[in-house]
């Protein structure tokens, strides 16, 4: 194709992406740099019978004037990023100099909010994204193991957990292990506790939005997976039966190189997904037990005072973990396209 | 097709038709129950006496003088104005879908066709901006949008939302594209066409599988969004999603969950109708990146 009819072809989508991709991107690293003006403070000398005071007061129009006049605000460079609210350097310094053990250094560090948010964020994705990779595959091979006749009933209902809105299906699920609840009510009777409360337990909470998110996202490991057998070499299967392979070794030596690029591909999906972890924390109203980094800039954003400047250094510290986590992956498609073009 | 490697011992069937069993249950039960429950009083379907009450509604059954009630829904739709979330819903996505299939298809193709570096760092770029969350971007928008009196508005949700769509629209129709012979248009464009009356005679009437699977996940995209909608859009022109945030926030005081519950079966009731018919092309979608890839 050539060079003109190409652009032309693709302006309006690649448009769209710079625009509200791109310049969002610049527009965060920007107001990351910036932090809102402080208020104009002005001395007033006020005279009555018994003399004078000064006092100061806020001037409001020359404050609002200077707001209007620099919206961004007054460069502040890296400051909000090392703040208390997102890296913390000053405070990590003093926790290492005051904590005698590694173990309560590590208590310390994590009770910094950033910390925290990023500590969850990464134990979600890190246990979630395999959970969801293996229950998807077992339900897989069940489905595949059924007579062919059930098989489109039993994917529409594999699919559901997948397709329904995030927000609402985190929400169904907390209805239910809400302690009035259905799940809640049989958690405390197997338990024996009747004040046991999801709410109110840091790793209840946890488990319960990991639960969500195998929950979640295990349909769509199911389905491709349940894909990928359909397309299982039933050759090479038979020959390694002749050949006295059983079950276990013609599932490890055949069906599982088969189906591992498609976990692979799987894997980085979800990877994606997981990293930005929200919506689940707004319906398990989860913020004081568990937040992620999107929760974090969305709480910072939400709220009677926006705080802009907060949210963009957040965002881009979230931005930075998202090209970390997808390095691997970028840095093979270099290699192998390199290869290719040789 | 039940070749010798397929069959298996009496005690492995067993075993997975349970787990299947087991499966099916956690699935679909939570949404049952909510549906069942939605029909119901707060007090029984958050029953701190018995659980078997959100079944069987004593509690309805008193206050209402039926077993089922519609309360929840009519409070939702119509004190709460749910109906108004809803058309707000219907306009994003329907325009959101549009817009992007029509921005996508365009630079799918052209994707699909060139041979050149190019394409394939723009499908790179296009995977990186698919990996940043929307909120990270939604944190770079409110400021400019505040300044200049961009900020909740509909079309400015639906131009967000149809940008955010646009990596993942242009990976999947572009590896819709490859699979229609490159011959096709290249014998039109041998017959004198240009490479866009190409695309329009020849492309154009053999895309639509592609589209139409494309467009169901565009589709649930705008429809699932919370993030850009709850944040972008003002209280009047809210959708549904950040609606029903909206009532846990407030509603919960007054003791009315139970607008809640019935918007939130609302919601999902439509998406269960398109699974029920699209779920070929909802399964194409999701292994055609994999199986190739």
């Amino acid at each position: 194709m050539k060079h003109r009819t190409f652009i032309w072809f693709i302006l309006p989508s690649a448009l769209a992406m710079f625009v509200f991709i791109v310049m969002p991107i610049v527009s965060v690293l920007v107001q990351s740099v910036y932090a809102p003006h402080e208020q104009v403070v002005r001395e007033v000398e006020s005279c009555s019978v018994f003399g004078c005071t000064k006092s100061t007061q806020v001037d409001q129009e020359a404050t609002k004037a200077l707001r209007d006049a620099e919206p961004l605000g007054r460069f502040v460079g890296g400051d909000i990023y090392s703040d208390r609210n997102h890296l913390a350097v000053s405070e990590i310094a003093a926790a290492w100099r005051s904590s005698p053990r590694l173990g309560s250094f590590v208590q310390q560090v994590l009770n910094l909010p950033f910390y925290g948010a990023l500590a969850f964020t990464l134990t979600y994705t890190a246990l979630v994204t395999p959970l969801s990779l293996i229950l998807g595959f077992v339900v897989a091979l069940g489905v595949n193991a059924m007579p062919r006749l059930l098989r489109g009933g039993l994917i529409f209902v594999s699919l559901l957990p997948m397709i329904v809105t995030p927000l609402i299906g985190a929400l169904i699920l907390f209805w239910m292990v809400d302690a009035r609840g259905i799940l809640g009510s049989a958690i405390q009777y197997v338990v024996g506790d009747p004040s046991l409360s999801v709410k109110a337990s840091t790793p209840l909470m946890w488990t319960m939005l990991i639960v969500y998110g195998v929950w979640s996202s295990a349909p769509f490991a199911f389905v491709v997976y349940y894909a990928g057998l359909q397309t299982v070499p039933q050759d090479t299967l038979e020959s390694a039966m002749i050949d006295g392979a059983n079950r276990w070794e013609r599932i490890r030596y055949v069906v599982i190189p088969h189906l591992l690029p498609l976990t692979t591909f799987m894997a980085l999906i979800k990877i994606m997904d997981n990293f930005r972890v929200f919506e689940p924390i707004v319906s398990f109203n989860a913020a004081a037990h568990a937040q992620s980094l999107s929760y974090f800039i969305y709480s910072d954003l939400g709220g009677e005072t926006r705080l802009l400047s907060s949210a963009a250094a957040t965002s881009m510290l979230t931005i930075v973990g998202v090209v970390i986590l997808l390095s691997p992956v970028l840095m093979r498609t270099w290699r192998s396209f390199g290869r290719s073009a040789a | 097709m039940s070749s010798a490697a397929d069959r298996r011992p009496f005690a492995l069937q067993a075993l997975l038709t349970a787990f299947i069993v087991l499966w099916l249950v956690v699935a679909a039960f939570p949404f049952l129950w909510t549906f069942w429950g939605s029909f119901k009083v707060e007090g029984d379907f958050f029953s701190k006496a018995d659980w078997m009450n959100a079944i069987t509604g004593p509690l309805t059954l008193a206050e209402t003088g039926g077993r089922l009630t519609g309360a929840g829904y009519y409070g939702a739709w119509v004190q709460e104005n749910f109906w108004r979330a809803a058309l707000n819903s219907g306009i994003v996505v329907v325009s959101v879908v549009c817009i992007s299939l029509a921005f996508g298809t365009l630079g799918g193709y052209a994707l699909s066709r060139s041979t050149y570096r190019y394409a394939f760092w723009l499908l790179i770029v296009a995977l990186i901006c698919r990996a940043m969350p929307p909120i990270t971007l939604v944190s770079g928008y409110l400021l400019p949008f505040f300044e200049w009196n961009l900020w909740g508005h509909l079309p400015t949700a639906i131009v967000v939302l149809v940008a955010i769509n646009q990596p993942f629209t242009l990976w999947m129709l572009t590896s819709f594209f490859r699979n229609i012979p490159k011959d096709l248009d290249e014998s039109a464009m041998v017959d004198g066409c240009s490479r866009f009356q190409a695309f329009r005679y020849v492309i154009i009437p053999v895309m639509w599988p592609g589209v139409i699977t494309t467009g169901l996940f565009s589709f649930l995209l705008a429809y699932n969004d919370f993030a850009v909608t709850a944040l972008i859009l003002s209280k009047e022109n809210q959708t549904m999603i950040p609606k029903i945030a909206g009532f846990l926030g407030t509603t919960q005081t007054k003791g009315n969950v139970m607008f809640a519950v019935s918007s939130v079966v609302s919601v999902t009731a439509p998406l269960f109708i398109l699974v029920m018919f699209f779920q070929r092309q909802i399964v194409s979608g999701l292994t055609a990146g994999a199986v190739k890839g």
